[in-house]
């Protein structure tokens, strides 16, 4: 049995990962904004296995919270295996570049919360000498693009600040996963059309947590994303300022 | 708009062309199970499967359930679909004992035989046109384990067929038979399989875990066609497993043969094919049941699937079930346009002086009239249908007159 912490539990990603948690009996603790939702989650969960599942309410943009949450988490579940961070938002590009103030909003909830939380995880975790926190960051992250310039810097920042987390915690004994998910059919993408490149929460769940096992540093899901992605990063910018 | 599940009827019943679906996947969280009582309270997108997966190794498993476990809870009460027990248990509204609906308005409505009754007779078989069901309590029957024992033995003509399904309902719990549809001279020999659930373990688990397969592409051209179809179905009755006085199946090959292979569906091309299911009422089932083996033969569009089935007695709940008793007869034809379409005519020219019925989940062309002949309560139940909600199907049956 794993102790697993997951933040942004209610998000459809997440709460595929945690199915395949809860079935082989892990103990959960749950932390998402909207209480009605959690606690259908919450129950959901326990029924399919999960010998223990706590919830915690938190708006991740408050950054004072953390260390309550934290304490909770590690006071309930002892030591933590596993943490998964898995909320965000799909910025609105256009709403961002006419509304002065939302783009520190966006980096805030999608960079700079996370980055704090898992700074203020990992101490914790150095001295329990174990652990893996695992990020959803974004293949948006691997190249900046007109259409989405927002969401990808802040998932740009996070990969970055995840290698170097990484680089940092091998040492103690804790893997850092950042998961780059491409396109995934959730209520987050829900009014982008769909085509032959989109994957179902399901299968991404099912990379993730191999990943997660295996404390693989960066995972591409579908693996399609990794040989596609090196493509992209490789193409001159005067390409992409043309098309 | 219009609720959609998962997808698995056969016409338009769950399509809404020109309006929006309401898509129920994420509506698939477990609310509450009593592994005592057997009672389990669940979101309506939620598959049969997972229902499955869920309770069957605690000893449970669902009352009725179709010949496709992917199917979701939403989905199994809007059409009310029945299973290889109808004969014991009736069809799925049976097994519901209360469920929630969203109106257009907001309103949520709970409805159980007790509470808004009206509102639940007119949702179970409701074809999603009455409100978004929101969650369900569904009533589960106790099993030993995931293994059905039975029989298989071979008819050659349809009143084999009715001697077999009356002597055999009152001692199994599934009754299923497969029937000849390829070629003229075979017309009516068939397969009886009969089985219960195992009271101990048994059978081979290694059977249980193997992957199912997927149907990667839509080949040009249909691969079922008149050879195929004598093919397949003279192997069907020859092969050794047709005659078998004691068989010991896994439930997933038992009851959802299809469901080992995935999108199967793309097997008839880019032009699919039309399912046909009718029910006949006892008296005139033998007569109609041999013009429409005839009809079909005269046409020389066989069937590549045929199954027969005896409805019992129990009265279904819902306005616009389709289960009733009698002998429902099920068929599929490969799409070859316009002289399906009449051949599909010409089996309701049958069904209707018959006083049958045509089963809507799986049907993609009835007209107006022959809707109005099988399902009387249409008109009652237009009052139950929610302003913003309809369907392809539901604007086509009541084309001209709702």
């Amino acid at each position: 049995m794993k102790k697993i912490l997951i933040v942004g539990a209610t998000s459809s990603i997440a709460e595929a990962v945690a199915r395949k948690f809860a079935k082989r009996g892990d103990a959960l603790f749950l932390v998402a904004r909207d209480e009605r939702r959690l606690q259908a989650v919450a129950e959901d969960l326990k029924l399919r296995g999960s010998t223990q599942v706590d919830t915690f309410v938190l708006d991740a943009r408050r950054l004072d919270a953390y260390s309550t949450l934290l304490e909770a988490a590690f006071h309930r579940l002892g030591s933590i295996d596993v943490t998964l961070i898995a909320y965000g938002t799909l910025s609105d590009q256009k709403a961002c570049e006419q509304t002065p103030g939302m783009l520190s909003e966006e980096m805030m909830v999608n960079a700079v919360s996370i980055m704090e939380l898992c700074l203020q995880l990992a101490s914790r975790l150095e001295r329990q000498r174990s652990g893996v926190i695992a990020v959803i960051s974004s293949v948006a992250g691997d190249r900046g693009r007109g259409s989405n310039y927002v969401y990808g810097a802040a998932k740009a920042a996070l990969s970055t600040f995840l290698s170097g987390l990484g680089q940092r915690l091998y040492r103690s004994g804790v893997a850092v996963v950042t998961i780059k998910p491409g396109f995934v059919d959730t209520p987050m993408t829900a009014s982008i059309k769909k085509g032959a490149l989109w994957a179902s929460p399901g299968t991404v769940a099912r990379d993730i947590v191999r990943a997660i096992g295996r404390g693989t540093p960066v995972l591409y899901t579908p693996w399609f994303w990794r040989p596609i992605m090196s493509v992209i990063r490789a193409v001159p910018e005067f390409v992409f300022r043309r098309a | 708009m219009l609720p959609y599940g998962n997808g698995r009827s056969y016409g338009d019943v769950c399509l809404n062309a020109g309006g929006s679906l309401l898509v129920t996947q994420g509506l698939d969280r477990f609310i509450a199970f009593d592994a005592v009582s057997g009672i389990l309270e669940c979101e309506a997108g939620v598959l049969l499967s997972d229902i499955i997966d869920l309770v069957l190794p605690v000893g449970w498993f669902p009352v009725v359930t179709p010949g496709t476990a992917f199917v979701t809870v939403g989905g199994a009460i809007a059409n009310d679909v029945h299973g290889k027990n109808h004969h014991r248990a009736g069809s799925f509204g049976h097994c519901v004992l209360s469920l929630e609906l969203l109106r257009s308005n907001g309103e949520v409505l709970r409805c159980s035989a007790v509470e808004c009754r009206e509102w639940f007779q007119a949702t179970i078989g409701g074809l999603g046109l009455t409100g978004l069901i929101l969650t369900a309590r569904l009533k589960l029957r106790r099993v030993a384990g995931p293994w059905i024992v039975g029989d298989s033995q071979r008819f050659s003509n349809l009143s084999e067929f009715l001697a077999l399904a009356s002597s055999s309902d009152s001692g199994y719990e599934y009754t299923v038979a497969w029937i000849d549809c390829s070629r003229k001279q075979r017309l009516g020999r068939g397969l009886f399989m009969r089985g219960n659930h195992a009271e101990g373990i048994g059978g081979n688990a290694d059977l249980v875990n193997r992957r199912p397969l997927r149907f990667r592409f839509t080949p040009p051209v249909s691969l079922i066609n008149g050879l195929t179809v004598a093919l397949f179905n003279e192997f069907y009755y020859r092969r050794g497993a047709a005659q078998t006085p004691e068989a010991c199946w896994h439930y997933g090959s038992y009851l959802y043969p299809l469901d080992r292979i995935l999108e199967w569906n793309r097997v008839y091309g880019p032009r699919g094919f039309f399912q046909y299911q009718c029910v006949l009422p006892l008296g005139e089932a033998p007569a109609a049941l041999s013009e429409i083996l005839s009809q079909i033969a005269r046409s020389g569009q066989g069937s590549f699937l045929s199954v027969l089935k005896l409805f019992g007695d129990i009265q279904s709940r819902g306005l616009l079930s389709f289960a009733r008793p009698g002998v429902t007869f099920a068929l599929d034809f490969p799409n070859r346009g316009a002289s399906t379409l009449a051949l599909l005519d010409s089996l309701d020219t049958i069904t209707r002086s018959a006083h049958g019925a045509v089963y809507p989940a799986k049907d993609a062309r009835m007209s107006p009239a022959a809707f109005r002949d099988y399902f009387p309560a249409w008109e009652h139940f237009q009052r139950y249908v929610d302003p913003k909600f309809s369907s392809s199907f539901w604007r086509r049956v009541t084309d001209g007159v709702a």
